[in-house]
C-alpha cells in the first residue's frame, strides 16, 4: 500500500512537473503572486481579476507579436497566503518549476519585499502593483513596480494641505507599528516643514487600538488646521468621530489606506467631504480609464478598485516591454522595462528614469454624497 | 493645561469602566477556579457581534430608541454568558483535575477558535455598529463631554457596585467566596460547586456582554481581533489591582487607564505609552507580586 502511493504520488508529481515545463512552442508564461487568502483577500481576488482581464485581451487579438512571430500568454496564478515566508516560496517555485518569463506581484509590501530579493538573484522580472514602501525596490535592477512610493506620497498630501486646504498648521497620528502608516506620516512632517508649515502635534498608536481620546485630546488643544491620518480604511472612521466628538473642527487628509469603499460604509456621514491622496479615480475621464473600467465592470459585476487598475497597468507595461525588447528572454525584458519612457495606463503616464519606481501622478480624491470623486491630479 | 487634563481625566474614565466591566470576568474565573480564561477578549468580541446583530433586529422594527438600547443590552448579556457557560461545561470542566497549564493552554485555544471561528462564519469585514441611542456633544468651555461616555461610566459603576454587592451580600456570592477559598471543604458544606462554576461564568461573561455593547456604542467599529488587545489590558488591569480580587480589578483598571492617557502628556511622544503601561505592570509585581488588593495565599508544596 504504501509503495503503491509512493509510485502514484511519483507520476502525479512528474506529470505536473511535465505539465508546467512544456509550454507549447509560441507562448509566454507569466507568473502571478497574489494574496488569495489571508487578511487582505480583496487585494488577491483583485488582482488575480485584473490580470486574467488582462491577459485574456491579448490572447484574444490573437496573441503578443515580438518580432513577427505571435506568442500566446500563460498566466500561472499562485496564492501566497498574505504571509511573507509562503510569498517567497511562491516567487521560487514560479523562477525555478515553472520557469516564468516574469512575475506580477506581491502586493502588499511586507509580501513584496521578501520575494524582490529573490527575483534580483534569479535574473528574473518583477513587477509589483502595489507595493509602495521603497524597500520593494531599492538597489535592485529586476524589480519594479507600477504605483508612486510612500515618500512621494507623504509629499503630495503635504502639498495639498499647504497650498489647497491652505493650513499653516498640521497635526499627523498615524500607527507606530506599521512600516507604510509610519514611512508616509515622517515624509508627511518633514515635506510640509520644508514647505513652511509647522506640524504642531505628531502623535502616534499602535495596531488594534480603538481608543485615540488621549492622543486626539492633545491634537485638538493644538488647534491644527487640518489632521493627517495616514491609515487604514478600518481604523480612520474611528479617528474622525473621536476627533470630533473632542471638538476638531478643521479638515482631514489621508493616504491610499483609505481607498476602500468600506471607510464610507464605517464612517458615514462624518467621512463626508475629506480628501485623500491615491492612485487613481475610477470616475477620471481618461479614455484608457474609461475602456478598462467598462470591461471590468461588464466582466466582474464590481468597480476595478486600486489594485485591479494596477495590475492591470503592470500587464501593461510588461507587453509594452516584450514587444520592445524583440526577443523573449529575462534579461532582454529587464532592459526593456527599465527604457520605458512612455506608458499611458490607467493610472496615469508613467516612465522609468533609472530605478524601479516609475515617475507618474497621485490623484486626490474627496469623498461626496457617500462616493469616491476625482478631485485633482498631483504631478510629479 | 487645567483644561488638557480634566479632559484627559474624563478620557480616562472612560476607558478604565470599558477595561474593568473586562477584567471582573478575569479576575472572577480565576479567584474561583485558579485558571487564567485566555479566551475572556474573544468572548467579550462575541458579544459585541450579539449586540450588533440584536442592534440590526430592533431596529428594523419601531421600537423606542431607549428600549431598544435595553433590549441590545440584555439579548448580548444572556446570549455572552449562555456561550461562556457552554465553553466551561465543554472545555474546563473535563480539565478539573488536570495539570493547571493545560487548562490555559485549553483558553488560548478556545480564544483563538472563537476568532477563527468568527473569522470563517462572518468574514474579516469590520462592521459598523448602529447607533443606538443619539450621542450628544455637550461643551462646558473648552471641555467636551457626550452622553455615551456618561453613559458608559454611569453603567459601568452601577454595574460594579451590583457585582460587588452579590459577591459580598448574597448566598450565591457566599457561596463563591467559599468555592474560592476551599474547593473540597466547600462541597462538604453542601455547596454545588459546579453550579456555583457555572454562576461565575455566567456572571463575569454578562458583564462582559454589557461592556460589549457599551464599548461598542462608543467605537462603533468590530472586527473578529478585536477582543485581542482589549482582552490583553484588562488581563493586565487584573494583575495589576490583584487578580482574584473583585474590587482590585476595578481600581487596576482605572489605574491602567489613567497612565494610558496620561503618558502622552507627560513625555514628549505617544509611542512610549505601552512602554509605560507595562513598566508600571513590572513595578507592581515587583512591589506587591499579588498586585495591589491581592492576598498572599502560602502555596501547598
Amino acid at each position: 500500500m504504501k509503495r503503491m502511493s509512493c509510485v502514484a504520488l511519483l507520476i502525479v508529481s512528474a506529470c505536473i512537473l511535465l505539465s508546467s515545463v512544456c509550454t507549447g512552442a509560441n507562448q509566454i508564461v507569466i507568473g502571478v503572486n497574489a494574496e488569495l487568502t489571508g487578511g487582505i483577500p480583496v487585494v488577491g481576488r483583485s488582482c488575480k481579476n485584473a490580470a486574467e482581464m488582462a491577459v485574456e485581451e491579448v490572447n484574444k487579438a490573437g496573441g503578443l507579436e515580438v518580432a513577427g512571430t505571435k506568442y500566446t500568454i500563460k498566466l500561472i496564478v499562485e496564492d501566497n497566503e498574505d504571509r511573507p515566508e509562503s510569498s517567497a516560496a511562491v516567487a521560487q517555485k514560479l523562477i525555478s518549476q515553472n520557469q516564468v518569463l516574469a512575475i506580477i506581484g506581491a502586493n502588499a509590501s511586507r509580501n513584496a519585499i521578501p520575494p524582490s530579493q529573490i527575483c534580483e538573484d534569479a535574473k528574473t522580472p518583477m513587477i509589483s502593483p502595489w507595493s509602495t514602501n521603497v524597500k520593494t525596490t531599492q538597489g535592485k535592477k529586476y524589480v519594479f513596480r507600477a504605483c508612486m512610493i510612500d515618500d512621494f506620497q507623504g509629499l503630495v498630501c503635504a502639498r495639498f494641505a499647504k497650498d489647497h486646504l491652505k493650513a499653516e498648521k498640521a497635526a499627523v497620528l498615524y500607527d507606530v507599528a506599521s512600516e507604510y502608516n509610519k514611512g508616509i506620516a515622517e515624509e508627511f512632517k518633514k515635506s510640509f516643514e520644508a514647505l513652511g508649515g509647522k506640524v504642531v502635534s505628531f502623535e502616534s498608536y499602535t495596531t488594534g487600538d480603538q481608543d485615540f481620546s488621549s492622543q486626539l485630546t492633545r491634537i485638538v488643544q493644538a488647534s491644527p488646521k487640518v489632521l493627517f491620518l495616514p491609515n487604514y480604511y478600518s481604523e480612520v472612521p474611528l479617528q474622525i468621530q473621536q476627533a470630533r466628538r473632542l471638538g476638531f473642527t478643521g479638515d482631514f487628509l489621508g493616504s491610499d489606506g483609505w481607498g476602500s469603499p468600506e471607510i464610507i460604509k464605517l464612517g458615514g456621514s462624518d467621512m463626508e467631504g475629506q480628501f485623500f491622496s491615491t492612485h487613481y479615480a475610477p470616475d477620471i475621464a481618461t479614455p484608457t480609464a474609461q475602456k478598462f473600467i467598462k470591461a471590468y465592470e461588464e466582466r466582474y459585476k464590481e468597480l476595478p478598485d486600486d489594485v485591479a487598475a494596477l495590475t492591470y497597468d503592470s500587464f501593461g507595461m510588461l507587453f509594452q516591454a516584450i514587444k520592445a525588447a524583440g526577443k523573449i528572454d529575462r534579461a532582454s525584458l529587464r532592459d526593456a522595462l527599465a527604457q520605458i519612457t512612455k506608458y499611458e495606463g490607467v493610472t496615469g503616464t508613467m516612465r522609468f528614469e533609472g530605478t524601479g519606481d516609475p515617475v507618474k501622478s497621485a490623484v486626490i480624491i474627496q469623498i461626496k454624497d457617500g462616493k469616491f470623486t476625482y478631485f485633482a491630479s498631483v504631478g510629479p | 493645561m487645567i483644561i488638557i487634563l480634566l479632559q484627559q481625566m474624563l478620557n480616562g474614565l472612560q476607558l478604565g469602566s470599558v477595561y474593568a466591566l473586562i477584567a471582573l470576568g478575569y479576575t472572577m474565573v480565576y479567584g474561583i477556579l485558579r485558571l487564567i480564561n485566555f479566551a475572556h477578549g474573544d468572548i467579550f468580541m462575541i458579544s459585541c457581534y450579539f449586540g450588533f446583530f440584536a442592534a440590526c433586529a430592533f431596529l428594523s422594527n419601531s421600537i423606542p430608541t431607549w428600549l431598544t438600547f435595553i433590549a441590545t443590552m440584555m439579548v448580548s448579556m444572556l446570549l455572552t454568558a449562555l456561550v461562556s457557560v457552554l465553553i466551561e461545561r465543554v472545555a474546563y470542566k473535563p480539565l478539573r483535575y488536570a495539570p493547571k497549564v493545560s487548562a490555559v493552554i485549553t483558553a488560548l485555544g478556545i480564544g483563538l477558535f472563537l476568532e477563527n471561528f468568527t473569522l470563517a462564519t462572518l468574514g474579516p469585514t469590520p462592521r459598523g455598529m448602529p447607533a443606538l441611542l443619539p450621542n450628544i456633544n455637550y461643551r462646558l468651555g473648552a471641555l467636551s463631554l457626550s452622553s455615551v461616555q456618561i453613559l458608559i461610566i454611569v453603567i459601568s459603576i452601577v454595574l460594579m457596585v451590583l457585582l460587588d454587592r452579590v459577591v459580598q451580600k448574597t448566598m450565591t456570592g457566599m457561596a463563591m467566596r467559599a468555592v474560592s477559598y476551599d474547593k473540597p471543604t466547600a462541597s462538604l458544606m453542601g455547596v454545588p460547586v459546579d453550579g456555583i462554576i457555572s454562576a461565575t461564568f455566567a456572571i463575569g461573561s454578562a458583564v462582559a456582554g454589557a461592556g460589549g455593547v457599551l464599548y461598542s456604542l462608543a467605537y462603533p467599529i468590530i472586527n473578529p481581533y478585536m477582543g485581542v488587545r482589549i482582552g490583553w489590558w484588562a488581563f493586565i488591569a487584573a494583575v495589576i489591582g490583584g487578580i482574584g480580587n473583585v474590587r482590585g480589578a476595578m481600581l487596576g483598571s482605572y489605574i491602567l487607564a489613567f497612565v494610558e492617557v496620561f503618558t502622552p502628556m507627560v513625555l514628549p511622544s505617544s509611542t512610549y505609552r505601552d512602554f509605560v503601561a507595562f513598566t508600571v505592570l513590572l513595578i507592581v509585581l515587583v512591589v506587591r507580586p499579588t498586585g495591589l488588593m491581592g492576598r498572599v495565599t502560602a502555596q501547598k508544596v
